[in-house]
């Protein structure tokens, strides 16, 4: 099964055209197909990196050309482990949205479908090619069907939409320009192949270039502050269920294509060493972290809320990118697995809200909790793993970013950590003194409120479970998969 | 110094033509010149892709008997098709953005961001 890495976006791009056609015909038939094209993605995922983990990386030549001169895809542990999170999050979100986008935007109901399908194709894409142009095409599919499923909403969605499309498409720009950089100096598009050819260039003014062009590309795809500017309307406006499915996963992703690069490419003897990529990343994500939190707690929305919180979360896994060392990075990418549950999982309570009771503003929420216990009994998990309180898992991946603050010496990183995390217990504990202890809010008293349907609230569930069992089981994530993705800057 | 300029002068044409593109795309307030700008902005990437694979005297990237097998005497044809798969791309996020446009004009009936944003005060 060596073709195991092109399957999973190969997959997903079928069952789009599937469910598009089966949409076609019976708008019931086009769900279908695409939770189906979902469900198929999490098994192979899941025994993909089972098998990477015990017979080793997966590499696979499209069409028998052989590296450097053909597209290669590779699943080594850290694609298998992105894929994973891609998978899961991707099957939850597709099986909520068929009631909240029936509720909020039923006209766009059998388009979304197909589309969000298409982002699952290029975000899994995204991890599991190991060249570098290939890369920008699945970024690019990713975000034009990311730019679809933001402007499905009403009100200003179009307009937020429309204006991550122009940041959305120079940071595609600047990432192309900074491959042909890499490019005209060697001659080559193979991730592994660029590794081996570089070290020569290190003092090549071309692969400086190179290296600003790509990682401030990167930086405003993942919202990297002060490149935040268009993610906090985009993800307003849009349907929950959309938001539930990017939120967790877009920025992460490009996260993850920094790492790759920080990691593989470039390696860390020119991002670290050579030129200080890392040491500007690790400022601007501290910087970020501060700002967006402060931001967060001045919003009366609660998506805006969520929205905010979104760029200051990111911004750990920039920081642990930043701090460039073992621990820091094992932080960052633990922080990649753990937001994308507990940020699933607070959109998806938002849309919820919004199905039993209509409202956002978090003033309104008075009394929530006796409504909707279930729902909140979740948002309180998530949020109690935003803050980062044991045995949640939020509390690990900060554990770890700590940990490598201290062991990087950089103790203005370890200071910003802390803060932050009581900055997102006032913004999170503001929300949880409503729902639980303010009286019943007039809206909610006058809504039947009840937990949402069982299709919406098995999945809040389980990404709520999930916030509690993967900090359980943390230390077997970190020691099996996440300490062979950082063996390379362990050895250096 | 002419010299200098004959030999890099593509390259401060990709330089002018991003930098027309950025501005189109940052500073215009009506969205579709927003959109103009960023076709500029994309042509002038493949551009930047298309004149580093250049070479005078060379022909096209088809082993001819005569001239042999030397890479010198061929175009390098990866970057053409690097960029063919750029421009079907970039068209993509063209449609797509046009798409976008349509819906937020017939929703706002302007293309004029300020406009739409007053708009959109009153909308929530």
């Amino acid at each position: 099964m060596n073709q195991l890495p092109l399957l999973l976006p190969i997959s997903f791009l079928l069952f789009s055209i599937i469910s598009v056609l089966a949409g076609l015909w019976r708008r019931e038939l086009g769900y279908a197909a695409a939770v189906a094209g979902a469900a198929v993605g999490v098994p192979l995922a899941l025994w993909g990196l089972f098998r990477v983990l015990s017979q080793g990386t997966v590499r696979y030549h499209l069409g028998g050309w052989l590296p450097p001169f053909g597209i290669e895809y590779v699943l080594d542990p850290l694609a298998a482990f992105m894929a994973s999170i891609i998978t899961v999050i991707g099957l939850l979100a597709l099986v909520y949205a068929r009631w909240s986008v029936h509720h909020e935007v039923p006209e766009k109901a059998p388009v979304l479908y197909p589309v969000a399908l298409l982002l699952l194709a290029g975000l899994t894409g995204i991890v599991v090619t190991g060249d570098l142009f290939n890369l920008f095409v699945f970024l690019e599919i990713s975000s034009l069907s990311a730019y679809a499923l933001l402007a499905s909403g009403r009100g200003q969605a179009p307009l937020a939409a429309f204006r991550y499309l122009i940041l959305g498409t120079i940071a595609g720009s600047f990432y192309l320009l900074g491959v042909g950089f890499i490019y005209f100096s060697t001659g080559s598009l193979n991730m592994a192949d660029v590794a081996e050819r570089l070290p020569l260039l290190y003092e090549s003014r071309a692969l400086l270039a190179a290296a600003v062009l790509m990682v401030l590309g990167l930086g405003l795809k993942m919202a990297l502050f002060p490149l935040h500017l268009w993610l906090p309307d985009a993800y307003t406006y849009a349907p929950s269920a959309v938001t539930g499915l990017i939120a967790p996963l877009m920025t992460k992703v490009a996260g993850y294509a920094l790492i790759r690069l920080f990691l593989d490419v470039f390696g860390p003897g020119y991002l670290r060493d050579t030129v200080p990529v890392t040491v500007a990343i690790g400022w601007l994500a501290a910087g970020g972290i501060v700002v967006a939190s402060v931001m967060a707690i001045a919003q009366r929305d609660f998506r805006r809320m969520l929205a905010y919180s979104s760029v200051a979360q990111v911004a750990y896994v920039a920081l642990g990118l930043g701090l460039a060392n073992p621990l820091g990075l094992i932080g960052a990418l633990l922080h990649i697995l753990n937001h994308a549950f507990m940020k699933g999982c607070l959109f998806l309570v938002a849309g919820g809200v919004r199905y039993r009771v209509g409202v956002w503003e978090v003033p309104r929420f008075g009394g929530l909790g006796r409504h909707m216990p279930w729902t909140m009994a979740a948002f309180a998990v998530a949020a109690l793993g935003m803050i980062g309180i044991p045995p949640t898992a939020g509390f690990f991946s900060k554990w770890y970013l700590v940990q490598g603050g201290i062991a990087a010496g950089n103790w203005a990183f370890v200071a910003v950590i802390l803060a932050s995390s009581l900055l997102t217990a006032v913004y999170f504990f503001r929300v949880l003194e409503r729902v639980y202890a303010a009286p019943l809010s007039p809206g909610v008293a006058t809504s039947r409120g009840s937990d949402p349907p069982t299709g919406m609230l098995v999945p809040i569930l389980i990404l709520a479970g999930g916030v509690l069992v993967l900090g359980i089981i943390n230390s077997i994530i970190v020691s099996q998969v996440l300490e062979k993705v950082v063996a390379p800057l362990s050895g250096s | 110094m002419f010299e200098e300029f004959l030999g890099r002068y593509p390259y401060l044409i990709t330089v002018a033509l991003l930098v027309i593109g950025l501005y189109g795309m940052l500073a215009k307030r009506n969205l579709l010149k927003k959109v103009i700008g960023m076709s500029i902005f994309q042509t002038a990437i493949f551009l930047f892709f298309i004149q580093g694979a250049t070479k005078w005297g060379a022909t096209v990237p088809v082993i001819d008997p005569q001239r042999g097998t030397d890479p010198a005497h061929y175009v390098n044809p990866l970057p053409h098709v690097l960029i063919l798969t750029a421009i079907v791309v970039a068209v993509a996020t063209l449609g797509v953005s046009l798409a976008l446009l349509l819906s937020i004009y017939r929703r706002f009936q302007t293309l004029d961001e300020r406009q739409i944003l007053e708009e959109a005060k009153r909308y929530t």
